[in-house]
């Protein structure tokens, strides 16, 4: 039920960023969602991409140092107040937001987060009626 | 009106050469016979060498003795090498070793006072008097700096203003309230003080620094003129090591033309580092050290590893002690940072006993506004990189908390990629310091 979301870490250096994409583009791996978390010293890199084991190896092969982690995928209708509405239902349950990112375009927006308690967060997804994007989901989108 | 004293003690300082020789020789004799019959350590290391202290008849013999290195201070920790029952020990001091352990240095009651002789002849040579008032901003603690000037003032008959390290700020009100005429402090630390100055605003007028005494870390003849410019004083460079007493081993006169050795306490040789035959007088090697008067921890032949070479001309000051030059080098790894000894070694050894970090550094050491800084970059162990900010954080903080508390300097911790330092395959450069100190 959770996506697989790889972090890459880079040191604040030009360049690695686009040495990570161009690694993973060469061999055709699709990249559906990234962000770069930054600090002054260095960055984190999250990614969610169409092969995230083949992600994995290629970048550790070229010297990266990566990891894995569950993230949540949750679309809504691109509507004024419905991400709020989702995070209401998280916070009602004392589940706090590690990390998010999200983006709308045309009729639905979607978002992917890391809560601190992933077993918990998806029985709210799923009481509160809340649309889950599974990895099969992604391979179409 | 007191008559100015230029030489504190001229019955040793302007000694004949010949009778220098004869009380060294005299001197040499009875240590060699009390850390034979008293330190099991010398005992067994002279017995090995095939030497009884009957065949130490004179300083002319002191080649015969095998060397005393750090090492051997580190495999006694802490007591093995007194040459007296802790009973009689009235002080300990400490300074750093090349790995966890510090060294361990001991002072019987009879050693604080040969301290403050010669702490006070430091003084004197150059140029203070009973009527000046002395800050002493080297710390006090187990580090020999703070209390080692502390004494020797306190012999010379001078005001002493303890006031350590650090708040610089706080330093500055001290020195322009309480109006003292001699600073002691390192010299990267003066010409901290001098930029401090300037920016606060308070004229120059309204202090009464006519001095500086400054040691614990090697400084040029460049850095010399620019504190003497800054803080118009006399800068004076003096010398020591807490394994032979700590400050007070030697220092400039006011002709700042080499420093003088008080050698009828520790009788100076120039060695070659690598074949360890002793060289001539002129010549540039690694300075050994004897201590022919202390009781508590009599040392014989150290190895300082500081590179030096011995002038024994008279000098136009009078004295007929032995100069040695500036030290500017050293012949091992440490480094001396804002006045304190640090051993890339140590590092090493913090970053292996914490999980969450590779082995795989490099220190970088650099001057900003006089200051010495240490940014060590090391890499992240990929089992402990996890996904979040916060914990990468975590990890920087934790090793930088480690680091200060071992090592007792703040250095600034940047984590690297894997891999991104690059490997050698003999002694990997894990040390690039752009200090320079030309």
């Amino acid at each position: 039920m959770t996506v697989r979301q790889l972090s890459i870490f880079l040191e604040n250096k030009t360049g690695r960023v686009t040495e990570v994409l161009d690694t993973l583009g060469s061999e055709k791996i699709r990249i559906h969602a990234m962000t770069i978390a930054d600090t002054s010293e260095f960055g984190i890199l999250r990614m969610v991409t169409s092969d995230p084991d083949k992600s994995l190896t290629l970048l550790k092969n070229r010297g990266f140092s990566v990891n894995m982690t569950d993230v949540l995928a949750l679309s809504t209708p691109a509507e004024a107040g419905r991400f709020a509405e989702i995070l209401q239902c998280f916070s009602a349950e004392k589940i706090s937001i590690e990390y998010m990112y999200a983006f709308s375009l045309g009729k639905t927006a979607y978002m992917i987060l890391r809560t601190d308690d992933c077993t918990r967060a998806l029985a709210i997804i799923a009481k509160n009626n809340l649309k889950l994007v599974t990895y099969d989901d992604l391979k179409f989108l | 009106m007191q008559k100015k004293i230029e030489i504190w003690n001229e019955t040793f300082e302007c000694m004949s050469r010949e009778q220098m020789r004869e009380c060294q020789s005299r001197r040499l004799v009875e240590t060699v016979a009390r850390v034979y019959h008293n330190v099991p350590y010398y005992r067994s290391k002279m017995q090995q060498a095939g030497l009884t202290p009957d065949d130490i008849r004179s300083v002319d013999d002191l080649h015969k003795l095998p060397f005393t290195t750090k090492k051997d201070l580190r495999d006694n920790y802490p007591y093995g090498l007194f040459a007296v029952p802790m009973s009689e020990i009235v002080r300990v001091h400490a300074s750093s070793g090349t790995t966890g352990k510090p060294t361990v240095v001991g002072y019987t009651r009879k050693d604080l006072s040969t301290w403050s002789e010669v702490v006070a002849r430091t003084l004197t040579s150059a140029g203070v008097q009973r009527s000046d008032i002395v800050h002493v901003a080297y710390g006090y603690g187990l580090f020999t700096g703070g209390f080692g000037i502390h004494y020797g003032c306190e012999k010379l008959g001078a005001t002493v203003i303890p006031v350590s390290g650090g708040n610089t700020q706080r330093q500055i009100q001290l020195m322009h309230d309480f109006g003292p005429t001699v600073l002691a402090c390192t010299p990267s630390y003066a010409l901290y003080l001098a930029e401090a100055i300037k920016d606060s605003g308070i004229p120059r007028e309204e202090f009464k620094l006519r001095i500086g005494i400054f040691g614990a870390e090697p400084w040029t003849e460049n850095m010399r003129r620019e504190i003497e410019e800054k803080l118009q004083i006399k800068a004076i460079d003096i010398f020591g090591l807490s394994e032979v007493i700590g400050p007070g081993v030697s220092s400039e006169c006011q002709h700042q033309c080499g420093l003088h050795i008080y050698e009828d306490h520790f009788y100076p040789e120039i060695i070659d580092p690598e074949t360890l035959e002793v060289l001539p007088a002129g010549e540039t090697g690694e300075l050994v050290f004897s201590t022919i008067t202390k009781e508590g921890l009599p040392i014989l032949r150290y190895r300082t590893r500081d590179i030096t070479c011995l002038n024994y001309e008279k000098c136009e000051c009078g004295r007929t002690l032995v100069r040695m030059d500036k030290c500017i080098a050293r012949s091992d790894d440490m480094l001396i940072i804002r006045g304190v000894n640090l051993f890339p070694s140590q590092i090493e050894t913090v970053l292996l006993e914490m999980e969450e970090t590779s082995p795989h550094y490099i220190l970088y050491v650099d001057r900003i506004n006089n200051l010495d800084t240490l940014e060590l970059w090391v890499e992240v162990d990929e089992r402990f990189f996890g996904d979040q900010i916060r914990e990468l954080q975590a990890i920087a903080k934790k090793l930088q908390h480690n680091l200060e508390s071992r090592l007792g300097i703040s250095i600034t911790v940047k984590l690297v990629e894997p891999k991104s330092i690059a490997r050698s395959e003999g002694k990997a450069t894990r040390v690039v310091d752009k200090r320079k100190l030309i």
